[in-house]
């Protein structure tokens, strides 16, 4: 129904605002590969100094494996929680079901700064300093939410059938879960439990409230924020943690393809 | 317990999904427990946490907690216009990048459902999906630099002979990188709900004699609004709570980063917890109010 003209118009819209996504993207990049200290622009020449630099800086490559560590937990938690939830909200009809969705959906509708003061109040009402574990308390709690919404979308357009005649051919319930329903649901687990895993390794509102001493990466990167002289160091660290978060991501989408809901 | 425990392990297998399969109720309890308990127990549990922190007060000379319960910190809330000054201007924000991310997302994904070929839509939905995921930290933090004085910015501003940009620590620039950084969160649901559209619906809406402009503001826009405001609640509630791009971005104070200096530098928990009550009092109001567009289903 649209015009020729109108198309053309939507086309021109649709690449200024992807433009608009993309350029700060490259603007990083460019900015990593300057050598120089303070940064100037245009840059004057490229090299891959600061990325030799970050790969044999101490102290990144702790805060990484903290990041990696708390980002495994909070996995682990999410899938296990959210895929539970999934089945419960998409395979029962009872009382509260609204309430059940709402209370999954919370931890993302509301500020992160208000579940970081929750939890930093709840900590300090039990008197807990900040670890490994209250940071992965705290992400497992807005990651299930993900591996929930990836499951629900997968589960609403198998269909249930298989199972019937599953159990039908004399399968008990476990035989039908490991054989049918899970092989059926394992792809969008994994893309949930990746989302999940990006989500939790680039989260740093909540953990600033949480962490206590420990440092993951993205606080790390802002620690650095805050010193004169460090930002091509930085850089390409960023650059670093993008490819990071962004392989998942991607292969995240690729497993949900046809389900269409590698999204939050 | 010991009788059953002696069989062998598939016959117990056979019985314990037999008895679940009969038992409905209980397979539902064991299979909701779980994330119910987690949420209910560290999320809700933290908020009232929370709540009760707001109801504290700080020794003014020791910089202790006093962990009597009195409304002294709303009494400052209220007493003080600064409060009431930054809830505004962090609802304005919230509103201006909620309004800015729906007139940038909505021909996007306009242009995804309705014009692109397959293969063109799928790769701009990843080319959607890869910012959203991408570093918020990075992004913010490239925001500062492009804005910079001598920054990117006003160096291509100057090629093209215009005059520089005065943006460094201004509302403006933290507007802009408020609405880069949460524009997927709202391209995404609007896709989603204009390609929910049947192509049927267009076509009765023409044979009716509705002509195209009609069309659009009688069938898509209604039906495209479901995925609006769910994408808003994501712009609006990011907004709302931002303290890391505030902090780098602009010299004015937020609602984020008011609770980030008293529950950090200041050591006031107890008044930080009770300004974060704000937030969440505005995030209930505008949930409700979005409710009735049908935006949770479109999440």
């Amino acid at each position: 129904m649209e015009t020729r003209t109108v198309k053309i118009a939507l086309g021109v819209a649709a690449a200024l605002v992807m433009a608009f996504l993309y350029l700060p993207l490259v603007v990083i990049v460019l900015d990593a590969l300057n050598p120089a200290r303070i940064t100037g622009w245009p840059v004057p020449h490229y090299s891959t100094k600061w990325f030799s630099v970050a790969y044999h800086d101490s102290t990144a490559r702790a805060a990484l494996e903290v990041s990696l560590k708390v980002a495994a937990g909070a996995t682990a938690v999410a899938v296990v929680l959210g895929t539970s939830a999934a089945f419960a909200v998409h395979r029962f009809r009872f009382f509260g079901r609204q309430g059940v969705s709402l209370l999954l959906v919370l931890p993302i509708a509301l500020p992160g700064i208000v579940t970081g003061i929750a939890l930093l109040s709840a900590m300090n009402y039990f008197g807990q300093r900040g670890s490994i574990t209250t940071i992965v308390l705290g992400h497992a709690t807005f990651c299930i939410v993900v591996v929930f919404n990836n499951a629900v979308a997968r589960l609403r357009r198998t269909s249930g059938s298989f199972e019937e005649a599953s159990m039908d051919l004399g399968a008990d319930g476990w035989q039908t879960f490991r054989h049918v329903t899970l092989p059926g649901l394992a792809t969008a687990l994994v893309a949930g439990a990746l989302l999940a895993f990006a989500l939790s390794f680039d989260e740093i509102i909540v953990t600033y409230f949480t962490a206590g001493s420990v440092q993951t990466l993205p606080l790390w990167i802002f620690n650095q924020f805050q010193l004169p002289n460090q930002q091509p160091e930085v850089n390409a660290v960023a650059v670093f943690v993008i490819v990071l978060t962004v392989i998942p991501v991607l292969l995240a989408q690729r497993l949900m393809r046809d389900t269409g809901g590698a999204t939050r | 317990m010991a009788a059953t425990s002696a069989q062998p392990p598939a016959a117990l297998r056979r019985r314990l999904s037999a008895f679940l399969y009969r038992h409905r109720r209980l397979k539902l309890t064991l299979l909701l427990l779980p994330p119910m308990a987690w949420l209910v127990v560290v999320y809700l549990g933290a908020l009232a946490a929370l709540l009760f922190a707001s109801l504290w007060g700080i020794n003014p000379y020791s910089f202790t907690i006093v962990h009597t319960y009195s409304l002294g910190n709303f009494r400052t809330l209220w007493d003080n216009s600064v409060y009431r000054t930054v809830t505004f201007q962090t609802v304005r924000m919230a509103v201006f990048v909620t309004l800015t991310d729906a007139v940038l997302a909505f021909p996007l994904a306009y242009f995804m459902v309705r014009v692109a070929g397959r293969r063109l839509r799928a790769a701009l939905f990843v080319g959607v999906l890869m910012p959203l995921w991408s570093s918020y930290l990075i992004k913010a933090y490239t925001w500062k630099l492009i804005v910079a004085t001598n920054g990117p910015l006003n160096w291509s501003l100057g090629k093209l002979g215009l005059p520089h940009l005065h943006l460094a620590f201004t509302n403006t620039s933290l507007w802009i990188t408020l609405s880069y950084i949460w524009l997927p969160y709202m391209v995404l649901p609007v896709f989603a709900a204009l390609d929910r559209i049947p192509g049927t619906y267009l076509e009765a809406s023409g044979d009716l004699g509705a002509r195209p402009g009609r069309t659009f503001r009688r069938v898509i826009l209604p039906l495209a609004l479901p995925g609006v405001a769910a994408g808003s609640i994501f712009t609006f509630s990011l907004t709302l709570g931002d303290y890391i791009a505030v902090t780098l971005l602009t010299k004015s104070q937020f609602i984020g980063n008011l609770i980030y200096v008293n529950a950090g530098v200041a050591g006031n928990l107890p008044l930080a917890a009770a300004i974060s009550t704000i937030p969440v009092v505005i995030m209930i109001v505008y949930l409700t109010l979005i409710r009735r567009t049908g935006a949770f289903e479109a999440l």
